[in-house]
């Protein structure tokens, strides 16, 4: 094997970031127009579509470079093909908002390039250091993002409120870390896995410093109590970066989360476990009950997502592979039913402007029912209606977890689903038979093919992608070590 | 070996305490210069630890540049410090009861079950002979850890990016020097000869190329 070789598992990576920095000196040196700004996003969408199809590509074994820090398996290379989905969408939507509201920037494709980097050391990191810089370049990504209309006050107070508590959360990961690194002579997940012996309880050191780390990611991923600032900063951020925010994002967080804890401490389940547990009841009950009154849509998204991100905890409380097969099952059709949403939500426009209000869409059965339609469908599928996509994602974590003897945390998910499935019904209501308001204007073509793709996925899954999502997910769930 | 223990003290009760002035301290300037203090007295730690290359470098780069670059900051920011404190004092007290509570169930804890074997396997990845600890870290950062040292520069780049698209402002109306411009001025496009018959007031037309 000759040198070069041995670092094919991270060429795709390697695209990406070189890929960027090309979009860079390309937006460096032409001249700054929309019609350029908007050619380097599509140049960035064949850039990520580049990079998947090389992931696509890569044998279905378990690779490791640069001593174990950076892992290639069927677990991350399933989660970073649905974050290079996310990321690709995410700027496939952002031409038409950006373009109305004069904000089109040749950085933010760049940006978003360099983040989807960050997300896949994310999802590959083996190692503390690894994980720790691939969460800093997303979330530096992030910060920016959020803050890139600056001549919007929202967007700059969501800018600074995600930084002041990514850095907060960024000081608690690094201190488990180091707590971790003290009692176990190692940054590596797999030396930290060997450290703490099978069938004993791991020294209070590793404890603690395993709690800090979890709260740390707990921030990331948005789950109860870390969740305060996701509502503000989904409110205030563009909402296609709002929905970057909560597709690639999102996965990423939750694949770093799912493969620390069960790689990094098989030994040491019962301690996270209850830790992993309180966080999804959290999560569960709060996505159902704090979204009951918001008017908001995109503040209503943030509380659904904290929703779904308790139950994905469900799955990964299970501590099995069938739940991990569940947590990466929900999250492709997370990933669908949120891309769709958000779709729809930049379709909102008037001639004044952007709405977001959920009473902007009374009646909206009578001026588009095609979006009505696919709004409607988008949000049976989140309350976990049958045979719609969302049903299987909840099913699939559900099911794990009765079976490893959480039947009770089962039970309380499905209350939960129950008490939201009113919000998400109230939206339709409202859609369905109140008096209409004004029509909005035309949607771009973007957002009607990604509202068709999203609500076809949502609707076939049970005949199409699904069983192949199912065998690939269950395929990628038991290369994770148990 | 008592002499370092001494040094050691000396400096981790210094850092301690500066990082405790940095927070109380009521002048943000006098909260900066804390900070400077809690980086000499880390360097300070490091030369203990024979890491003398890493010392100099707290020194230089977090002393020497960022340290001053926030006191800068610090002074040419117009920030109402007194209604933050307000804010402070306000909150303070949830602040110091949950730390103290943190804290309280920490120490309890660890008093009550020991921390547990510290492992030694950290210290057993001393200098190697023969090469100073500068050349050391060279050795392992552009081989073992080539993929951090790469990837930090990545999170650099975007913290460049994410600078420039923040604050850069194109203003149209704005009249910018070009050199280039200046330097390709000839007599042909800059001067033009008008014939002015007495008694008349003719004004040329405004001459192409700009400064």
């Amino acid at each position: 094997m000759t040198e070069a070789a041995t670092y094919a598992p991270i060429y795709p990576e390697l695209v990406l970031a070189i890929g960027a920095m090309a979009l860079l000196m390309f937006g460096a040196f032409t001249r700054e127009t929309d019609d350029n700004a908007q050619l380097g996003g599509w140049l960035a969408i064949v850039i990520l579509a580049v990079a998947a199809g090389m992931i696509l590509a890569q044998p279905a074994e378990t690779v490791t470079v640069f001593n174990g820090a950076f892992i290639v398996d069927p677990f991350g290379r399933f989660m970073k093909l649905l974050m290079l989905a996310g990321s690709a969408f995410a700027i496939l939507m952002s031409h038409g908002y950006f373009k109305r509201h004069r904000a089109l920037k040749f950085e933010l494709p760049v940006l978003i390039l360099l983040g989807t980097v960050g997300m896949s050391m994310m999802i590959s990191a083996g190692d503390f250091i690894a994980l720790y810089l691939g969460v800093e370049l997303h979330s530096l990504v992030s910060y920016v993002l959020a803050a890139i209309r600056r001549d919007d006050v929202r967007a700059s107070e969501a800018g600074l409120k995600y930084f002041v508590l990514g850095a907060l959360s960024s000081g608690m990961l690094l201190y488990g870390a180091s707590l971790i690194y003290g009692f176990t002579g190692t940054t590596s997940l797999a030396g930290i896995a060997a450290a703490i012996p099978p069938g004993g309880v791991p020294s209070l050191g590793i404890i603690i410093g395993l709690v800090f780390l979890l709260a740390g990611m707990a921030f990331k991923v948005a789950a109860v109590p870390f969740h305060m600032w996701s509502p503000d900063v989904y409110e205030g951020s563009p909402t296609p970066i709002t929905a970057f925010f909560a597709a690639a994002g999102k996965v990423a967080a939750v694949a770093l989360l799912t493969r620390v804890v069960i790689a990094g401490f098989p030994n040491a389940v019962a301690q996270w476990q209850q830790i992993i547990v309180f966080a999804a009841i959290g999560s569960m009950l709060l996505g159902a009950f704090a979204a009951i009154g918001q008017t908001n849509l995109k503040r209503l998204m943030a509380y659904s997502s904290i929703g779904h991100v308790g139950f994905m905890l469900v799955g990964l409380a299970a501590a099995n592979a069938d739940g991990v097969a569940g947590i990466l099952i929900y999250m492709a059709i997370y990933l669908a039913m949120t891309l769709g949403v958000f779709a729809v939500i930049l379709a909102m426009r008037r001639e004044e402007g952007m709405v977001e209000d959920i009473y902007e869409l009374a009646g909206l059965a009578q001026t588009d029912l095609k979006m009505a339609a696919v709004l409607g469908v988008l949000l049976f599928s989140l309350a976990g209606v049958p045979p719609l996509a969302g049903f299987f994602a909840k099913w699939y974590v559900l099911a794990p977890a009765v079976k490893a003897g959480l039947g009770w945390l089962a039970i309380i998910g499905v209350l939960a689903s129950v008490v939201s499935a009113f919000y998400y019904l109230r939206i339709i209501k409202i859609m369905f038979f109140d008096d209409p308001k004004p029509a909005f204007e035309k949607s771009d073509a973007a957002l009607v093919f990604v509202m068709g793709a999203s609500v076809i996925f949502t609707l076939v899954f049970v005949i199409w992608p699904g069983p192949s999502i199912l065998d690939a997910a269950n395929a990628a769930a038991v290369t994770l070590k148990f | 070996m008592a002499l370092t223990a001494v040094f050691f003290y000396l400096f981790a009760t210094l850092a301690v305490a500066s990082a405790a002035m940095v927070i109380v301290a009521k002048n943000p300037v006098h909260a900066v210069l804390f900070l400077i203090l809690v980086f000499f007295n880390a360097a300070g730690l490091f030369v203990l630890l024979n890491a003398e290359f890493l010392a100099m470098l707290l020194v230089i780069v977090y002393v020497g540049a960022v340290a001053v670059l926030f006191l800068f900051v610090v002074m040419m920011l117009d920030v109402d410090f007194a209604e933050l404190r307000a804010g402070f004092i306000k909150n303070a007290p949830i602040g110091v009861i949950v730390g103290g509570v943190v804290l309280a169930e920490l120490i309890a804890l660890f008093v009550a079950r020991g921390a547990g074997p510290v492992t030694t396997a950290v210290k057993g990845s001393p200098v190697p002979s023969g090469v100073s600890n500068t050349e050391a870290l060279g050795l392992i950062i552009y081989t073992k850890y080539v993929f951090f040292f790469q990837a930090a520069g990545l999170i650099l780049l975007v913290a460049m990016i994410g600078a420039i698209v923040l604050t850069l402002q194109h203003r149209k109306a704005v009249r910018r020097q070009s050199i280039p411009v200046q330097v390709a001025r000839t007599p042909a496009n800059a001067m033009a000869v008008v014939k002015v018959a007495p008694g008349e007031t003719g004004m040329p037309a405004e001459p192409k190329g700009q400064g």
